[in-house]
Parts: C-alpha cells; structure tokens; sequence
C-alpha cells in the first residue's frame, strides 16, 4: 500500500505521480474555461439577437464608446498575456524571482486596464449613458441606444469582474512563488491561472470588435 | 454474520477513522462528502415533500379552501425549486457518483477533493438563500422564473430565490467537473474506456450537460436579478427587451437539466439488471454511446418548451423534430436492458424491483414524451396536467426510482449493514402503486383540459384530482418507509459482507464500508464489465 509518507513533496495523496497530478490540473482548467465560454456565451447570444434586430441602435452607441481608450486598454491586456506567458516560462525553467517580477507585471497591466475602464465608465455615468432610471437619450432610437449599454456594461461588467478575482488569484500566486512553492515539476498553480488569464483577455479580444468597432463606419 | 465478534482490532474504515464533527465538515473523502450530500438533500426531499402534499391536499375538492390563489403559486414554485435544484439535479450525481465513481475506477478519490468538498458548501450556500426566500414568504413565479412576470412584475422573492439557483448551480458545475476529469485521468491500470461500469458512462454524459448547461442559466438569472434590481430592460418589452429571449437560455439548460436527472438514474438501472440477471448488459457499447447521444441531443431540443411562445413554425418543426429523435437512444436502452433480462438469472431483490419498476414508468414518460414533442398535440395539452404527468413519470418514476434502487443496492456498501428485506420490498411496492395512482389521473386531466398551476378547478375534474391525492398518500407512506428502516439499519441492520449481492465490479472488491483510501492494495483490470460468465465459471471451478 502506497502511505503518504512515499509520497514525494507536492504531490497529493490520492495521485500515482506528478504526471497525473499535472494532467489532472490542466483538464480540469481547460474545462472550467469550457464553462466560462458558456457562461459568456449566454450574454454574446443576446447581443446578436439585439443586434440583428436593432442594427442601426447599435451603431449609434458604438459611437460614443471612446475608441482611443479601448483601443489602448486593448494593447494593455495583450502586453499583460505576455507578461503572463513569460511567468509561466519562468516556473517551467524553475526561475524563482522571474515568477515573481512577471506576475507583479501582469498585475500592474491588469489595474491599468481597470483604471482606464474606470475612466471611460465615469465618462458615461458623466453623460447619462448608464441604462436605468437615469439614461437620457436624446437622438434617435433611445430603447434600442439603451439596450446597446445594457449589453455593453453587463459584458465589460463581467468581463472586469473576471480580471479582478484573476488580480486577487495572481496576488496569492506571486506570494507562493516568492516562498519558493513552485518547481519546474510542480508549477500547476502557475499555469492554470496562466490559462485563466489569457481566456480572460481573448474575451476581452471579441468585445472590443463587437462594442467599439462594428457599426463605426456608418454615419449617424 | 457473527465474525465480528471474533475480530477484536476493530478493521479502520471511512466511517470510523475518525469521530466528530470537524472531521466530517473538514473532510476531503469522497465517500464521507456523499453522505454529506446525502443528508442535505434528503432534507430538502422531505420540505419539497411537504409542500407537494399541501398541493394535493388543496386540489382534493374543486374549491380553493385550502390557500390562497396567491399562497398556491408560492407553494408549487417552492415544490419546483426545492425538488429540481436542491434535490433532483445532485441526488444521484452527488450522493452515489461521488461516493462510487473513484470506487469503480479503482481510484483513491476524486481528482479534486477540496473542490468536492466546496461544492457542498456552495450547495448549502444556495440552498440557504432559498430557505431564506421561503421564511421571507416565498416565490410566486414558478421554478421557472418567466419574464417578464418575473423580473418586472412579481411582488415576491424572486432575486433570493433565482440567486439561490444560481449559487446552487456552481456546486452542480463542480461536481460535473470533477467527474469529467476523474474518469480521465484517474483510471486503474488496465481500465480502458469500454471496460468501464454504464454508471461511470452515464455519469460522463451527465458531467458534460452540468459543465456546458449549467452557466447559461447562470447567466440567464443574473439578467433577470440584473433587470429587477437596476431597473433595465433586458428582457422588459416596453423598454426593448425580448422575454422571449429569456425563455431560450432558461431553456437551454433547463431542459438538459431534465437529463441531469435521468442520465445518472439510467447509469444505476444498468448496474441493476446486470447484477440481478447475472448477465453482461445485451449491447454494452450501444449503452454507452446511448448516454452520450442523450446529452448530446438534449442541448438541441430546447424549443419544444416554446411552441406557443411566439417562436417560429419552422423553428417549431425541427424543434420537434429533434426532440423525437431523443427518443431512439433512450429506446436503445430500453431495448438492451429488456434483452439483458432475457434468460438471465434473475433474482427478485429489492433493487431489482425498483429497477424493473423504472423501465415501466420510464417508457410511459418516455412516450408521453414523445406525444408532446409532437407541434399539434402540444398545442392541445401545453401548460396542462398532461404535461405535469409526463415530466413526473420521467423525474419522479424515472430518476428517484433509480435513486433509491441504487440506495438499496450500495447500502450495504456504503454503511456496511443490511437493511430489512421484508420492509423494503414493502415500500417498493408502495412506491410504485402509490406513483401510479397518483399521476396517471393527471394525463387523464391533462388531456381534458384541466391547467396547470391552479388552486381551484371545475367539479367534474375532482373523481380524478381525490384519485391523485390519494395516490400521493401511499407514495408518501412509501417513501417514509425507506427514510425509518436505513436509518434503522446502520445500527441494528446485519453486518453486510463485502459483497451481499455477489455483483461484478471493483466497488464489490473492496470491504465494506470501504477503507478512506478505497483499497487495500491497488486494482488492476484485466476483464470487461458484468463478467458474471467468469465469475460464475470460477465458482463452479
């Protein structure tokens, strides 16, 4: 019988070896990610349904997102794959502070992409473009203007959420890493928030074409 | 059996490795998390219980003497809600696939035990937002939340209620997850994929509708939670919104949650019948294939929920269409469990009797399904008591009759004790009359017109609605039965041996109950499935 005391540091008890450890890990990352693309899935769905019924409403609101602001927070979160990527490299090469100056990187991009996102949300909060009892739409197509930012803050609404629980998980990732936790054998925490972060931003990939750029070539 | 009496050092088992209460709400044990799970939802079966009598009790004369029209929509939503999200959806999954599927596959637990152990946390998070819900007065929408009577209109507690279901969900996507991963990657030596028990099989289908179903609904409440708190119009018509749309993510996952509930139940009959007609199940690999068609189709089937909701003829058409075709794997099944039985060896034990039981009601589901998958008839018998008739044949005929078939057949394994023969046969045999005399009246209704959903009806409707309350009397006598003498049992109950049944499969090889890291020594496969010819050639041997 296999005992715990066998067991090598890091591999928990009801696991052969790190290879299934490792496999068992990545599996379950990859599916959870499968449920996050349904869980989005839902509020993709009924843009399309908004949009096809309501083109010319929606071409209207992508005209006053900021084009610049998004464009910038769109490089911003690339930049902070890479940085992500490279962390990742560094726990499969066993590079202990490279983890962590990685990771901190990630997390600096990530509260900047947030900081410009508040901006441009206190920007519509500014010009009574939040739906709700205050929305003020004064051209045409109102309901349909509105609809447009009720799709357009539930899915950066979401989106931001899911970069801050990402923040928070990085920040424990970084504190483990610094201890020494991680091996290029036993790295699992590394890559799984590695995944998570790089789904986060593809999302993020799909929204800014859908809310920001299609549309902007008609004139309203 | 008196050997325990001549084994002084008392064998460590998962049960006794540890006493108290912390070892049990801190455990990482698969099996001791089922019988967590077992008794949190045992507890909701007992309220969702409660309130469906109140119902029967109500619609036992034509005259709302009971409650209020108002209080009868709060109680068959609390019924709904209670008994699909708290009960139904983890019954199986949660209870006999946690506590087996590392058995089976020779595992020493599931991949990911701390997330096993976090779901029944996040299952009682959910479940106590629902209680909260309740003791706050309750929810009038019905379990399915329409809009935009529920996200504009009800004066009730939908946010509590739908937020409940939404929490609830995560522990469903956990469990799912753990599955998929556990059968892929922990694995005995030697057990490839076709060696595999149909449980497991079903099991997988079930994991992948929880993984792809379960976040669309998810997203499905938040909206409506979204639209009711911020005053938006999502679904909201007068400011843009389409309900309709509501009705299609709902949909999208709550129709696959129906096969949440029945696939795991079909993964249970199949252990049955092979291990009571001591037979390899007639066409394994069909079975198998049978549960992953199932969950496959049933992600393409939705809109027959919706062919009276403005949805397109053609839509209606295919939607239809599709639906029909969910009814050629289930026939597989059928079929193969009927060949199955065919000069088998069969033995009349309690879970056998609950198994043959669920092929009976289950092809009365399964047809009356059919029937309203067709676009004219649902036309006829939409929102009616026919329709209250059919889901219950396959969710309460179908899925609960193969929860306790399996509880009857793994008791022994789980706690190591025999419950009374005598008495269980009893309350399988009152569980089925007593279903029967209940729910047949109601296609009978149904089919003349009688709606659902309210608590008064005209008087030439109450022969069959006193037959149906009637009904419900014996089934719950039935199931009181069970809850008394398991109970029962794991103090008084005869010591049960490791394999009480003489069943095929690595969850019989271990003791019972099983040590907390399921085996003594590592399994390795050398055999297919129900190899009872085998077995039976070694006895003889």
């Amino acid at each position: 019988m296999q005992g715990e005391s066998s067991h090598a540091f890091g591999l928990a008890h009801h696991f052969d070896s790190f290879d299934q450890q490792r496999e068992a890990s990545y599996l379950g990352m990859w599916v959870f990610l499968v449920t996050e693309i349904m869980f989005f899935g839902g509020l993709f769905t009924a843009y399309v349904v908004y949009r096809s019924g309501q083109g010319a409403a929606f071409a209207i609101g992508s005209h006053e997102l900021d084009i610049v602001l998004g464009s910038i927070n769109t490089a911003v979160l690339i930049g902070s794959s890479l940085t992500m990527a490279l962390a990742v490299w560094a726990a499969q090469t066993g590079r202990r502070k490279a983890i962590v100056a990685f990771i901190l990187a990630t997390i600096l991009l990530g509260g900047l992409f947030l900081g410009i996102k508040v901006v441009e949300y206190s920007a519509k909060f500014e010009h009574h473009l939040v739906p709700g009892p205050n929305f003020h739409w004064q051209g045409p197509e109102a309901p349909g203007v509105e609809m447009f930012f009720n799709l357009y803050f539930l899915m950066t609404g979401l989106h931001a959420a899911h970069m801050v629980i990402g923040i928070g998980i990085l920040l424990v990732v970084a504190i483990l890493a610094w201890r020494g936790s991680f091996s290029p054998e036993n790295h699992n925490l590394v890559e799984g928030i590695g995944l998570y972060w790089h789904f986060v931003d593809i999302v993020w990939i799909f929204l800014f074409p859908l809310l920001y750029l299609l549309g902007r070539n008609i004139q309203v | 059996m008196s050997d325990t009496v001549t084994t002084p050092p008392r064998r460590k088992h998962y049960l006794n490795v540890d006493y108290g209460i912390k070892s049990w709400l801190l455990t990482q044990d698969h099996k001791r998390i089922a019988i967590l799970y077992l008794i949190s939802i045992t507890f909701f079966f007992i309220i969702g219980g409660v309130m469906a009598a109140l119902i029967r009790v109500e619609l036992a004369t034509p005259l709302g003497d009971l409650v209020e029209a108002d209080t009868y929509n709060r109680l068959f939503t609390a019924h709904g809600v209670l008994m699909v999200f708290l009960f139904l959806i983890p019954s199986i999954p949660a209870v006999l696939g946690n506590f087996l599927i590392p058995l089976m596959i020779g595992a020493k637990d599931l991949a990911f035990p701390k997330l096993n152990l976090g779901s029944w946390y996040v299952y009682n998070l959910g479940a106590l937002l629902m209680v909260a819900a309740l003791l706050r007065g309750g929810t009038d929408t019905g379990w399915t939340f329409y809009t935009p009577y529920s996200s504009t209109f009800a004066d009730s507690e939908v946010i509590l209620t739908a937020l409940g279901a939404f929490v609830v969900g995560f522990s469903s996507i956990m469990t799912g997850l753990n599955f998929i991963v556990t059968i892929h990657r922990m694995r005995a030596p030697g057990l490839t994929w076709f060696r595999l028990p149909l449980f497991v099989w079903a099991h997988y289908g079930t994991s992948l509708i929880q993984v792809l179903g379960t976040p669309v609904v998810a997203i499905a409440i938040l909206l409506v939670a979204a639209e009711r708190l911020l005053h938006i119009g999502i679904f909201d018509p007068a400011l843009g919104g389409d309900p309709v749309l509501f009705q299609h993510l709902f949909w999208f996952y709550s129709h696959p949650a129906v096969y949440i509930m029945i696939l795991p139940s079909m993964g249970v009959i199949s252990e049955l019948i092979a291990a009571f007609s001591r037979k390899r199940i007639f066409g394994y690999k069909f079975v198998a294939f049978s549960s992953l068609a199932i969950a496959v189709l049933g992600f393409l089937v939705w809109g027959h929920h919706l062919f009276v909701s403005s949805q397109s003829i053609y839509a209606g058409l295919i939607f239809s269409v599709l639906s029909m075709l969910v009814a050629v794997p289930s026939a597989v099944k059928v079929f193969n469990w009927t060949a199955t039985l065919y000069q088998g060896s069969i033995s009349w034990q309690t879970p056998m009797i609950y198994a043959l039981g669920f092929i009976g009601l289950f092809v009365i589901g399964g047809l009356t399904g059919t029937m309203l998958a067709t676009l004219g008839i649902d036309m006829h018998v939409h929102d009616t008591y026919f329709v209250v008739a059919h889901f219950h044949y396959i969710m309460v005929g179908g899925a609960i009759m193969g929860y306790l078939g399996g509880l009857h057949f793994w008791w022994p394994k789980i706690t190591g004790r025999m419950y009374s023969v005598f008495w269980s046969k009893i309350a399988a045999g009152l569980i089925f009359v007593g279903f029967n005399l209940t729910f047949f009246p109601q296609f009978l209704l149904g089919y003349m017109g009688m709606p659902r959903r309210y608590h008064a009806y005209p008087e030439e409707f109450q022969i069959l609605n006193v037959l149906s309350s009637a009904g419900a009397t014996i089934l719950g006598l039935g199931y009181l039965l069970p809850l008394i003498y398991l109970f029962w049992s794991m103090r008084y109950g005869e010591r049960a041996g490791d394999n009480p049944w003489g069943a095929y499969g690595l969850e019989w090889e271990t003791s019972s109950p099983p040590p907390t890291l399921n085996f003594d020594e590592p399994p390795v496969v050398t055999t297919e499935a129900y190899d009872y010819l085998s077995l039976r050639e070694k006895k003889l041997a």
